[in-house]
């Protein structure tokens, strides 16, 4: 099946069974796809002493780690073809993902971000908040995963502005405008967590302002390490945007610059769910065998979607546990989910001191 | 003097004895009152048999190990340089106080910055150091144990001070403490990232009865560590006919150890991957079966001298099977530590490299003897860097 025909298939219809042979078939494919043109991929897997006939199932497959992105450059097309390159955003001095694409896996992330958001907000086109500074996108060779995320949610605003100014102050004068100018309008919202937690949330409170978005929708993800470390749980993050701008619906979201495009909305009953484009399958660190139910695991995820880049399936660095599949109350069918955070820093034995990264 | 506004804590000694520090004479080499005293503090040590590191050094500073160690410097007219500085690492526990000890054993003053983690270790070590003291008050001139941050002007001071600086912890605490300048005649001792690696004659391996003890004494020098000592082995070079039956034997004998005793952590699952795929990226390799995550090997074909940038911890090894000792020499660069051997005579190592004269090999030892310390470390001479000949 062609991608085009999957992006016909509801995101959240198939159950696991139907699901499992056509991601199957298709990542298998695209396995062959990338070992025949990209150079590393095809030597990792060859060192892996890689064998098609016997992949029996999808979790059979190999999977990179995540993290290789941010350490050798990974591309399955000609230099000539990539028209842009994605970077996740580290802070300064990390190093970060470089994610390269051409035309065709761009387009399809797109499309796939629409097919999944809208079974969400519904297709309509809405009158969007950007809460981030219009400065992320200046650079539009290296696109940030925060670049990345508002432009693909971009496709949902009929006319957008941005919540803050250059130097992250909250507009609030324009920003209570756009909301009168579109009373009677649903209004779309959109940030990255901490973005909405720190320069949206945090400036209406302590300055007292009052802004009603009961008939608005928030979308954010990315970067709850930095919630968890200010101890926000997703219950409190949600109580406390209803509190100052009695926000009612807020959708949150896992996802990665590495697999733009197939993000896992979380349901509202608190669970992230995998579309019909990708997958998650949790291992067991010891030796990466697959979790069972409620086990908590590795996170790998899996999509259709990359070709212009090997990262069809990937291992992440975070930890999570599968819920269940098929069976979540709110009816989505195939698996549902939990991420529980960052696997947890080691601390080595050893003379080596890393005594620059202590300070 | 000590500015009021440096933050320094001292487990042992204090800022006022400090302001005295330049007066105290230094003493002979291996003088009767610094074995004596450190005699006592090896008593004391040897109650703590939960913890084995504690022990062994223990044990390396009774009266009879240092008599031994005295006997390799008999009848030099050589004293202590005066005062030293020892920055240690900050994830070892015991280094520390191997540190001080050859310090002490030079004949000096010293100043050491304990590791920064809260290591029971450093607290058991400092406080049976600070009760000896008691006994030998004469002594306490010569002991200082500070903990401190990150803080330059500290490093400057004792910096400023001392006649000879020991800095542990690889090349980035080198490049941080080498902002802080010493006194012109003042010598340096830095102990650099380096890595080692290890030899096994694989038939003399298959003969060996004692397969768990050898098993014991890998796992020791290399798992008790993470991997990540620069005197753990990286890389294993195979010798002999029957590499891969010993080869078999070897790692099944190691992964019945890890299993019971090593813990990995998920992260550090993860980082072996990377490794193993940046390696297969740039070098051809094979990934070798194994139970599980905890022993990662990947056999290398091909030794060329930017293999070991690929070398990993946590139970990653590179292996290759030589048919010449020569074919490892691009490894055996000035990076290259310790040579760990098994089933080869020793004369036939030092042969190697006498013959071949690498820049690195400082150290020729079985594995059951890869951690120990000795005075000889890093290809120095402790003793002779820290002390001073008198000529006639």
């Amino acid at each position: 099946m062609s991608y085009e025909e999957l992006l016909t298939i509801e995101p959240f219809a198939l159950a696991q069974d139907e699901k499992n042979s056509l991601l199957l078939k298709n990542l298998l494919s695209l396995t062959e796809f990338h070992r025949a043109n990209c150079v590393a991929y095809e030597k990792i897997t060859d060192a892996i002493n890689f064998r098609a006939e016997s992949v029996n199932g999808v979790e059979d497959l190999p999977f990179l780690p995540v993290r290789l992105f941010k350490e050798a450059e990974l591309a399955s097309v000609l230099k000539s073809e990539i028209f842009k390159t994605m970077t996740s955003s580290g802070t300064s001095g990390q190093r970060v993902s470089k994610i390269f694409l051409d035309k065709e896996t761009s387009l399809n992330q797109q499309k796939t971000l629409i097919k999944i958001v809208s079974s969400l907000t519904g297709s309509a086109r809405m009158p969007m908040i950007i809460i981030d500074s219009p400065s992320v996108l200046k650079n539009r060779q290296m696109f940030s995963a925060r670049g990345a995320g508002i432009l693909g949610f971009s496709i949902f605003g009929r006319k957008s502005i941005y919540a803050l100014d250059d130097d992250m102050n909250l507009q609030f004068d324009r920003i209570a405008e756009f909301v009168a100018e579109n009373s009677g309008r649903k209004i779309f919202l959109f940030g990255f967590t901490f973005m909405v937690w720190k320069y949206f949330y945090q400036v209406l409170r302590e300055k007292n302002l009052k802004l009603d978005l009961s008939n608005a929708v928030l979308i954010h993800g990315g970067g709850w390490k930095k919630m968890v470390e200010q101890s926000v749980s997703p219950a409190e993050f949600r109580r406390a945007l209803n509190e100052v701008c009695g926000l009612n619906e807020i959708f949150s979201y896992y996802g990665m610059v590495e697999q733009t495009g197939c993000i896992y909305p979380e349901c509202e009953h608190g669970h992230l769910h995998a579309s019909v484009f990708s997958d998650v399958i949790i291992r067991r660190a010891e030796d990466f065998s697959v979790c069972k139910i409620g086990e908590r695991g590795v996170v790998q995820v899996v999509s259709m979607l990359p070709k212009s880049y090997p990262g069809h399936s990937l291992l992440t660095e975070d930890e999570g546990v599968l819920l269940g599949v098929d069976d979540c109350p709110c009816g989505r069918k195939g698996k549902y989910f939990q991420i529980i955070g960052r696997l947890a820093n080691a601390e080595l034995r050893g003379c080596s001191d890393t005594y620059a990264a202590e300070h | 003097m000590i500015p009021m506004q440096l933050n320094i804590k001292f487990l042992i000694g204090d800022a006022e004895k400090f302001s005295k520090i330049e007066s105290v004479k230094p003493l002979e080499i291996f003088s009767n009152e610094a074995c004596e005293f450190l005699s006592a503090v090896s008593k004391k040590l040897l109650a703590f048999r939960n913890f084995p590191d504690v022990m062994t050094f223990g044990f390396w500073i009774r009266r009879a190990s240092t008599s031994q160690m005295a006997a390799a410097y008999k009848n030099l007219n050589r004293i202590g340089r005066g005062i030293i500085f020892h920055i240690a690492p900050s994830n070892v526990p015991v280094n520390f106080a191997y540190s001080f000890a050859a310090g002490l054993m030079a004949g000096n003053v010293n100043i050491v910055r304990v590791p920064s983690n809260n290591f029971p270790q450093v607290e058991i070590i400092c406080s049976a150091i600070e009760k000896t003291l008691r006994e030998f008050p004469e002594m306490a001139a010569y002991v200082y144990m500070v903990r401190y941050g990150h803080e330059r002007e500290i490093n400057d001071l004792f910096s400023g001070v001392c006649d000879t600086r020991v800095i542990w912890g690889g090349d980035a605490t080198i490049t941080e403490i080498r902002k802080s300048p010493l006194k012109f005649r003042a010598n340096e001792i830095t102990f650099a990232d380096r890595y080692s690696i290890a030899v096994i004659q694989a038939d003399e391996y298959l003969n060996a009865e004692n397969k768990n003890r050898i098993a014991q004494d890998f796992y020791n020098a290399t798992y008790l560590n993470d991997q990540n000592a620069c005197n753990s082995p990286k890389i294993i070079i195979w010798q002999g006919a029957k590499t891969d039956s010993a080869r078999e034997i070897f790692w099944q004998n190691l992964q019945e150890i890890v299993d019971r005793e090593y813990n990995l952590q998920a992260v550090q699952a993860v980082d072996k991957l990377v490794k193993f795929d940046l390696l297969a990226i740039d070098k051809k390799t094979a990934l070798k079966k194994s139970a599980n995550n905890k022993i990662i090997r990947a056999e290398i074909f091909d030794i060329d001298a930017g293999l070991m940038n690929y070398a990993g911890n946590s139970g990653f090894f590179l292996e290759y099977v030589a048919q010449d000792l020569t074919e490892i020499l691009p490894i055996c660069g000035g990076r290259c530590q310790t040579l760990s051997y098994f089933g080869y005579e020793i004369s036939a190592l030092k042969n190697f490299v006498n013959i071949n004269r690498p820049r690195g090999i400082d150290r020729i030892v079985p594995f059951s003897r890869t951690l120990d310390f000795s005075l000889n470390w890093d290809g120095y001479d402790l003793i002779y860097s820290m002390s001073r000949v008198i000529a006639e």
